[in-house]
């Protein structure tokens, strides 16, 4: 294992040296310690690597990240894993705004809790969170699943187009064009592989949740509509 | 962007160390605003005298025999200590307003930056790093202080322009933010008496909590008033003379941690500012909920 002293040798030095493994397959474990919420700790990285943050990290960590599997040993600040690609940011504590914003693939686990717009326009991310979510969650999201095991905040899944959200807990208010949706057994068979994946399996079970995504009447224009413009 | 920190502590043995924690805090939050930065420390009262905190940017004119001129002319000696643009103005409390009054005919020039019995506010134009060093911040001791650092977008880059605002007795805030219907709670703060000295709309903030709590509100009340009669973004953290709050608008899309430990309430930004804070590894740490009202009072 690497271990990599970002407060002494500083994150771009961090970032080049990650940059520079892409390719790489053998899932080479690398630690950062000192961390203290520095910004884009290991954001661009595109191998698979097995990295460790110990400690709480500031903007952007594990951006856009490909084929790596990126733990935080504490909490993460705002837009972890926006955009990742695919490979695997698990977070022990909270989360800030807009986490697995924009994200492609890959999985995001957050063992905490997550503020207001976790999965903000996600394309394809999953994104699993053991405990609550804030307001304006998955708005516009377009494909890929969310899983909270707690309580969403207001206006979820606002002018949301194909992603399927799953909440155990309450939902303060659904965003324009959300509504619940019938648990159907395939989802069900999704829930339970995607707790396993976000480590929550033991935490909750797949008939807990209940399935919100669109209602599809904001997909075309609508003339009824045209004075709202 | 703007950069906030905050610092209430509940443990007097820290009082010694709070202008460093602060001053720290706020240099790490440099890159959030390089425009002004500026700091609000509250230290005990000394029964009986209040603190008049000005600024000028002709110091060494200003500031020559003010302190012998305020004497002669509210009658009570006046001890007077100069950090660079600003001079502290300690004066009994009961003269505090004849004091402020005189003021603006002896140095029409000089601005009042705070009032009070506990506050002093030093701020100007340039980096935090700068504007610990030039007044000294890290060797100021208190019981709780807030810092800014600012980037401006709503008015001018100007001693004036920069945070803290002070608009009441004791009373600060900072904002990270905009807020977009400062003109008309400004004209309406107007007309039940308050004063500007600026177009800034974090003043109007600071004005509108101040109004509060003038009628007697209560720091909690008068934070939730914000959340329904001020439109914008706005991160703010307020001081009082015996009190620490918070408060963020509904979208809260401006940053905000908090700590709290046995020793201390702290507020920052980011997370980075408070690495620095003894006992962080330990300390509840949490992201402030939008619209809601966080206050400690000693």
């Amino acid at each position: 294992m690497q271990t990599f002293d970002l407060g002494a040798q500083g994150l771009r030095a961090l970032n080049s040296a990650l940059h520079a493994l892409k390719g790489q397959t053998n899932m080479t474990e690398w630690e950062v310690i000192n961390p203290k919420g520095s910004h884009a700790i290991a954001a661009g990285v595109d191998a698979a690597l097995d990295i460790t943050v110990r400690g709480s990290t500031g903007y952007y960590c594990a951006g856009m990240n490909k084929l790596a599997t990126i733990r935080i040993k504490g909490s993460a600040g705002p837009g972890v894993a926006e955009n990742m690609m695919s490979g695997s940011v698990i977070i022990d504590g909270d989360a800030s705004q807009y986490a697995g914003a924009t994200g492609r693939g890959g999985l995001l686990v957050i063992k905490g809790n997550a503020s207001s717009r976790c999965g903000i326009s996600m394309k394809g991310i999953e994104i699993v969170v053991h405990g609550n979510i804030g307001h304006m969650s998955a708005f516009m999201a377009q494909s890929g699943t969310m899983v909270v095991l707690g309580d969403a905040g207001d206006a979820l899944g606002d002018s949301l187009y194909e992603a399927r959200l799953f909440v155990r807990g309450s939902v303060k208010s659904l965003g324009a064009d959300c509504i619940e949706k019938e648990m159907r057994p395939e989802h069900l068979a999704l829930l339970a592989d995607l707790l396993k994946r976000g480590e929550a399996d033991t935490k909750a079970k797949p008939s807990e949740f209940r399935r919100y995504g669109s209602a599809r009447t904001l997909y075309s224009f609508n003339i009824d509509n045209a004075s709202s413009y | 962007m703007c950069g906030i920190v905050g610092l209430f502590l509940k443990d007097p043995k820290l009082e010694s160390q709070l202008g460093t924690l602060l001053a720290d805090m706020l240099i790490t939050m440099t890159d959030r605003g390089p425009d002004s930065a500026g700091i609000a420390i509250y230290s005990a009262p000394q029964k009986g005298r209040a603190k008049i905190t000005v600024q000028s940017s002709h110091p060494e004119v200003d500031f020559k025999t003010l302190d012998e001129d305020l004497k002669n002319a509210i009658g009570t000696p006046v001890r007077m200590l100069i950090k660079s643009t600003h001079a502290v103005l300690e004066v009994p409390v009961a003269q505090m307003e004849a004091a402020r009054s005189a003021l603006t005919h002896l140095r029409p020039n000089v601005k009042v930056m705070s009032a009070g019995e506990s506050i002093e506010i030093f701020k100007e134009v340039g980096l935090p790093r700068d504007v610990a060093r030039r007044f000294d911040v890290a060797k100021m001791t208190g019981t709780h202080g807030i810092g800014h650092t600012r980037m401006a977008t709503e008015s001018a880059v100007t001693t004036m322009g920069a945070h803290p605002f002070s608009t009441g007795s004791d009373q600060c805030l900072v904002h990270n933010g905009s807020l977009s219907n400062h003109n008309g709670v400004r004209r309406e703060l107007k007309r039940l008496g308050m004063t500007f000295e600026t177009e800034n709309d974090t003043e109007v903030g600071a004005a509108f909590i101040s109004h509060k709590l003038q009628t007697g509100e209560s720091l909690g009340n008068a934070l939730e008033a914000t959340l329904t009669d001020l439109d914008g973004f706005f991160t703010f953290v307020v001081g009082t003379k015996n009190g620490f709050g918070v408060v963020r608008d509904p979208i809260a899309c401006k940053p905000a941690v908090m700590a709290e430990t046995d020793d201390y309430v702290a507020f920052g930004s980011e997370y980075r500012a408070l690495v620095g804070l003894p006992g962080i590894e330990n300390a509840r740490v949490w992201e402030p909920e939008p619209a809601t009202v966080y206050f400690w009072e000693r």
